[in-house]
């Protein structure tokens, strides 16, 4: 008799306390910037795209839900000919992102994608490219990187010397 | 046999190796780069450095690089000796010194030996924060691309090209830190063998240029063990697939056929798979309809005819070869050739059913002399001259087997300098093997077979003595010397060359082996399964036009043929036009295909399963890599089908069933067994086509259906197109991939084999089904009657002798329509003697005339050196060869009206 007084008297002093709950969607909620939610493809300082289609995204993806095809434009660069995510399919994990070398597929802080149809959970590369570089705002893979690309040629990348001349003899 | 004593427990190894194939074999796992079990040690890279100890009280030991110490009796070693580590951790801190951050764009990824040597060793972290090294690279042909800044410098690349496969174009420039692998210049890579580079490079040097246009990783490809349908040898491939599109050939390791490599023609010829040329879907009367449809309207063809005649190819498989025969009737069964290609390969099988064993690859490569005659085999069964190239080291190796083990690269290369074994050529045309030869020939077809002929009479075959001119008879003379002191002779020829020439070869080796001689006969047929053609019969194709003239037939089926190709154009036309219905089934569209009522899509090497009987007599199963491309089914399937529509026998649902009811024929029964059959499992489960790290699933089709389907079932194989099934090590016919933990390179290949460069766990994949007949006693080619001695070939007066010369690029009808391999295609000429065009007045590069009888073409003219007189070479097989020019005749070259401007 006197733990259910109790109970009760416990539940009516909750009725006091700082609420936990917020009126969503009226006021949103903080989340941190390293948040595991959206997944999104950058672009470099340069404005391009940073993915390079190196495919190591979706081979570390659990669910296997990311796809692509690599393809190379006409300065030289790898990019995804296509770049699919399968949201209906994605635990966001994050292993995507800790997998990318080149910083070009984040997780962002952003959860809202309810879908009545599960195809529309399907992303395209269209959907998932952004303007800007995300959290790493400046770096750029195809300056350390040793192959050539337009504007970009043999020995001028980062901490590269100029290209070897192989009939050289001098030391 | 030697006991070593690795890590303080001891071990039996096989006598004269080296302590890095030894411990490898073993399964342990040594870091390496510059050996390589086909090109041996040199020790370049210093990676394989271990402890050695003098005796069981050496605590110290020496650290010695495993590839150059020999693996003696009492050999005691450590690898995981610290200090041995940590010296194999800075030589690979050293190498990636210069190594680009390149990974993720570079196509070697995932299947990288220096990635895998990398994480072996332990380095992980870049200490140095000086310049890396870089080179600017050279455009190196449409196979293989280059990327210098990547070399680690193990010099594997220059030892294949150079060493093993003879190329002169390609080599190492430079000094210290700037050592540079490449050509003087830019330029396609002229050896035919150069897309092993790609394979034989440890990094991302060199890659495949083809995959690079539509780049899949190793890891996201379905494969499945395959056979290359591009020339008679049966060489073992892997094709890999994804997104339905044939990405690439790999090399499939088999130690009696193609060993580690593969030609440039195998591995780049698949783009016809992908090509706009594929026919995928039934065609009626050039109108695409569904199968159901076409299927209808050829059973209607077939009920409605008075007789029907079945054509059968040397490019099907034995398969369709024997669901056509069910069709049509044994008696209707067409080959497919015309008689003067018939001819020869009827010869050729009874050559190899005779008294000598057929030789494998292997046979060849180990052969201590060689005797080649007819056409070069770079053109035609392109591995078979990598093959000769190995056997001419036999002999000079082994003389120095006493005090240099042939493992020891750089030393027996020292020590043999140029000198090269016995190899006799006697050939129609200068060929690319001529740099090694003993004693070389060249001379007319009829003049070779007689030179044959007289080698085989000095060796004591019956007959009269044939009398050549003095060249000739010293050439015979030394070749039938050499042969006869040899142990493991090996005699060569090509069926393209002519049924007197095969007929001398065959001649030559039975003398041999009369005389007790380890003697082999390798003879090049001129297609896939030309072998599985001449078992399953048939007539030449002008008795087809025979019985189609004289109303006694007036239906065709034609299974994967273009009679375009095989008849002069009239014949081919007339041939076509009297049958009232042609059904015609194929995996391209060729003329006959557009010619055809009913064309029925068949399936590839890629996404068909089959066997094919290689000039070997070696029966080997091919199973698709990817399922079956849109309406496309494996011919056996689309004619089993008729039959049953005609309420005949024979509607076989799959391959084991067919299988079976094959068997059933003589000379075939083994083929049943030349791999598992689709009930076999292991552990309970199918192979797995796809690997287990194998990427995209629930994504790759989504954009059609978020939902996952099944994935196609597979009734045909033991493997399954998923990446859910055996992902271990199957048997050798089953093998879909080489992987092994910590290996994800080709190097993983090293698990799978008893001993680096031997014999694989479980056996040699393919059953050899010509030894059969052997045991039955007599040799078939005696009874068969001997071929008489041709008369010596005499130069005709403003006429030559037309001599066809298959090119390796652009002579074979399937690879001809890959892009890559087509771009090095020649083009069309006919080439004459400098002395004979000289006389004639036509100059090189000139316009001529070529023309017998009625019909003649324009072509260019191209001098050849060396070649004899009254004979010209035009190139075989060519698209764009003119219909009217076909070897085999004489025909006149003069020169063309008027003289174009020479471009």
């Amino acid at each position: 008799m006197f733990a259910l007084l109790r109970s009760m008297w416990e539940v009516f002093l909750h009725a006091f306390r700082k609420r936990a709950t917020i009126p969503y969607p009226e006021r949103v909620a903080f989340l941190p910037p390293r948040w595991r939610g959206r997944i999104i493809l950058s672009r470099d300082p340069g404005g391009q795209e940073r993915c390079v289609a190196c495919y190591l995204c979706a081979v570390a993806c659990p669910v296997d839900c990311i796809s692509l095809q690599a393809a190379e434009d006409e300065d030289g660069r790898r990019y995804p000919e296509f770049f699919r995510i399968n949201f209906s399919r994605c635990i966001f994990c994050g292993f995507c992102e800790e997998a990318c070398p080149t910083c070009a597929i984040q997780l962002t802080p952003d959860f809202e994608m309810s879908e009545y149809h599960r195809p529309n959970l399907v992303y395209e590369k269209g959907d998932l490219l952004i303007s800007g570089p995300g959290k790493y705002p400046d770096y750029d893979f195809w300056k350390v990187s040793g192959v050539a690309i337009r504007g970009k040629g043999k020995g001028e990348g980062v901490e590269e010397r100029p290209p070897a001349d192989p009939r050289g003899l001098m030391p | 046999m030697p006991t070593i004593h690795v890590e303080g427990r001891p071990y039996e190894v096989p006598e004269g190796l080296n302590l890095l194939d030894a411990c490898l074999s073993l399964g342990f796992d040594v870091p390496h780069f510059c050996w390589h079990p086909a090109l041996g040690s040199v020790g370049a890279c210093r990676q394989c450095a271990v402890k050695q100890f003098k005796d069981e009280n050496d605590t110290k030991g020496v650290i010695v690089m495993a590839c150059m110490t020999p693996a003696r009796d009492g050999t005691r070693v450590s690898i995981a000796d610290a200090e041995a580590a940590e010296f194999r951790r800075s030589v690979v801190e050293w190498l990636m010194l210069n190594h680009p951050h390149d990974c993720p764009v570079c196509d070697e990824g995932g299947e990288c030996h220096l990635q895998d040597m990398t994480v072996m060793t332990g380095h992980d972290y870049r200490k140095t924060r000086l310049p890396k090294r870089t080179f600017r690279n050279q455009d190196l042909g449409p196979f293989v691309a280059h990327e210098m800044n990547r070399c680690i410098e193990c010099y594997r690349c220059v030892r294949f090209y150079r060493d093993y496969a003879g190329g002169r174009d390609f080599g190492v420039f430079g000094a210290h830190d700037h050592v540079y692998f490449g050509r003087m210049e830019s330029g396609a890579l002229a050896s035919e063998f150069s897309g092993n580079l790609v394979e034989v490079c440890p990094t991302g040097v060199f890659t495949d240029k083809t995959l690079h246009s539509h780049y899949a990783r190793k890891w996201d490809l379905s494969t499945a063990p395959s056979v290359c349908v591009h020339c008679s040898l049966g060489c073992n491939t892997l094709p890999g697939e994804r997104y339905g599109m044939l990405r690439r050939v790999r090399n499939r390791y088999h130690p009696d056929v193609n060993g580690y490599f593969l030609c440039d023609r195998g591995r780049y010829g698949y783009e016809f798979v992908n090509g706009e040329r594929r026919l995928t879907l039934a065609l009626a009367r050039g109108e695409p309809v569904s199968p159901e449809a076409a299927v209808e309207e050829a059973s209607r063809l077939l009920a409605a005819a008075r007789g029907v005649v079945g054509i059968g190819s040397p490019r099907a498989t034995l398969e369709t070869l024997f669901a056509l025969r069910e069709l049509v009737g044994p008696e209707r069964l067409c080959s497919g050739l015309a008689a003067r290609d018939l001819e020869p390969l009827r010869r050729a099988m009874r050559g190899l059913s005779g008294a000598v064993p057929a030789a494998s690859l292997a046979d060849v490569r180990a052969a201590d002399a060689a005797l080649l005659l007819g056409g070069d085999p770079t053109g035609g069964a392109p591995m078979l001259a990598l093959a000769l190239r190995r056997s001419a080291r036999v002999a000079p190796v082994a003389r120095l087997a006493s005090h240099v083990p042939a493992w020891n690269d750089a030393a027996v290369r020292q020590a043999i300098q140029r000198e090269s074994g016995p190899l006799f050529v006697a050939s129609t045309a200068p060929t690319r093997v001529d740099d090694i030869a003993t004693a070389r020939v060249v001379s007319a077809p009829a003049d070779v077979a007689r030179l044959g002929f007289a080698v085989a009479r000095r060796l004591g075959a019956a007959g009269d003595e044939v009398r050549l001119h003095r060249d000739a008879h010293a050439f015979a003379r030394d070749a039938a010397a050499a042969l006869a002191a040899a142990e493991r002779p090996v005699v060569v020829a090509d069926a393209a060359s002519g049924e007197a020439v095969v007929a001398a070869a065959a001649e030559v080796a039975e003398a041999l082996a009369a005389r007790g001689s380890g003697v082999r006969l390798a003879l090049a047929l001129p297609e896939c399964d030309s072998a599985g053609l001449a078992l399953a019969g048939g007539f030449p194709l002008e008795d087809a036009l025979a019985s189609l003239r004289s109303g006694e037939a007036d239906t065709l089926v034609v299974a994967e043929n273009d009679l375009f190709r095989r008849l002069p154009p009239a014949l081919a036309e007339e041939l076509l036009s009297l049958a009232r219905g042609v059904i015609a089934l194929d995996c391209v569209r060729t003329p006959t295909v557009e010619r055809a009522h009913v064309a029925l899509p068949a399936a590839t090497f890629a996404d068909g399963t089959g066997t094919l009987v290689s000039s070997e007599g070696r029966a080997q199963r091919s199973f698709a890599a990817m399922p079956p491309s849109g309406d496309a089914r494996e011919s056996w399937k689309w004619l089993a089908r008729l039959a049953g529509d005609a309420g005949g026998g024979g509607r076989w649902e799959t391959e084991d069933a067919v299988l079976d009811a094959l068997s059933g024929l003589p000379g075939l029964a083994g083929a049943r067994d030349a791999a598992p059959p689709a009930s076999f499992r292991l552990v309970g489960m199918k192979v797995a086509r796809e690997p287990h790290r194998y990427s995209g699933r629930t994504s790759m089709r989504a954009d059609v259906d978020v939902k996952e389907g099944q994935p196609p079932a597979d009734a045909d194989s033991p493997l399954a197109f998923t990446m859910q099934g055996f992902q271990g090590f199957p048997p050798p016919p089953l093998v879909p991939r080489y992987w092994a933990g910590g290996w994800n390179s080709v190097q993983a290949l090293l698990r799978y084999q008893v001993q680096a460069g031997g014999a694989l766990r479980g056996g040699s994949p393919g059953i050899r089904l010509l030894d059969g007949g052997r045991s039955d006693g007599g040799s078939p080619s005696a009874e068969a009657g001997r071929f008489p001695v041709p008369e010596a070939f005499e130069p005709r007066r403003g006429e030559w002798l037309l001599v066809g010369a298959p090119a390796i690029f652009g002579s074979e009808e399937l690879s001809s329509l890959s892009p890559s391999v087509a771009s090095l295609a020649p083009r069309p000429y006919v080439g004459l003697s400098p002395e004979d065009a000289e006389r004639a007045g036509l100059r090189e590069g000139g316009r001529v005339r070529v023309g017998a009888g009625e019909a003649s073409a324009e072509l260019p003219l191209r001098l050849v050196p060396g070649l004899p007189r009254g004979v010209a070479i035009v190139p075989e097989g060519l698209r764009a060869m003119p219909a009217e020019v076909r070897p085999g005749g004489y025909a006149r070259v003069e020169a063309a009206g008027e003289e174009a401007e020479p471009r």
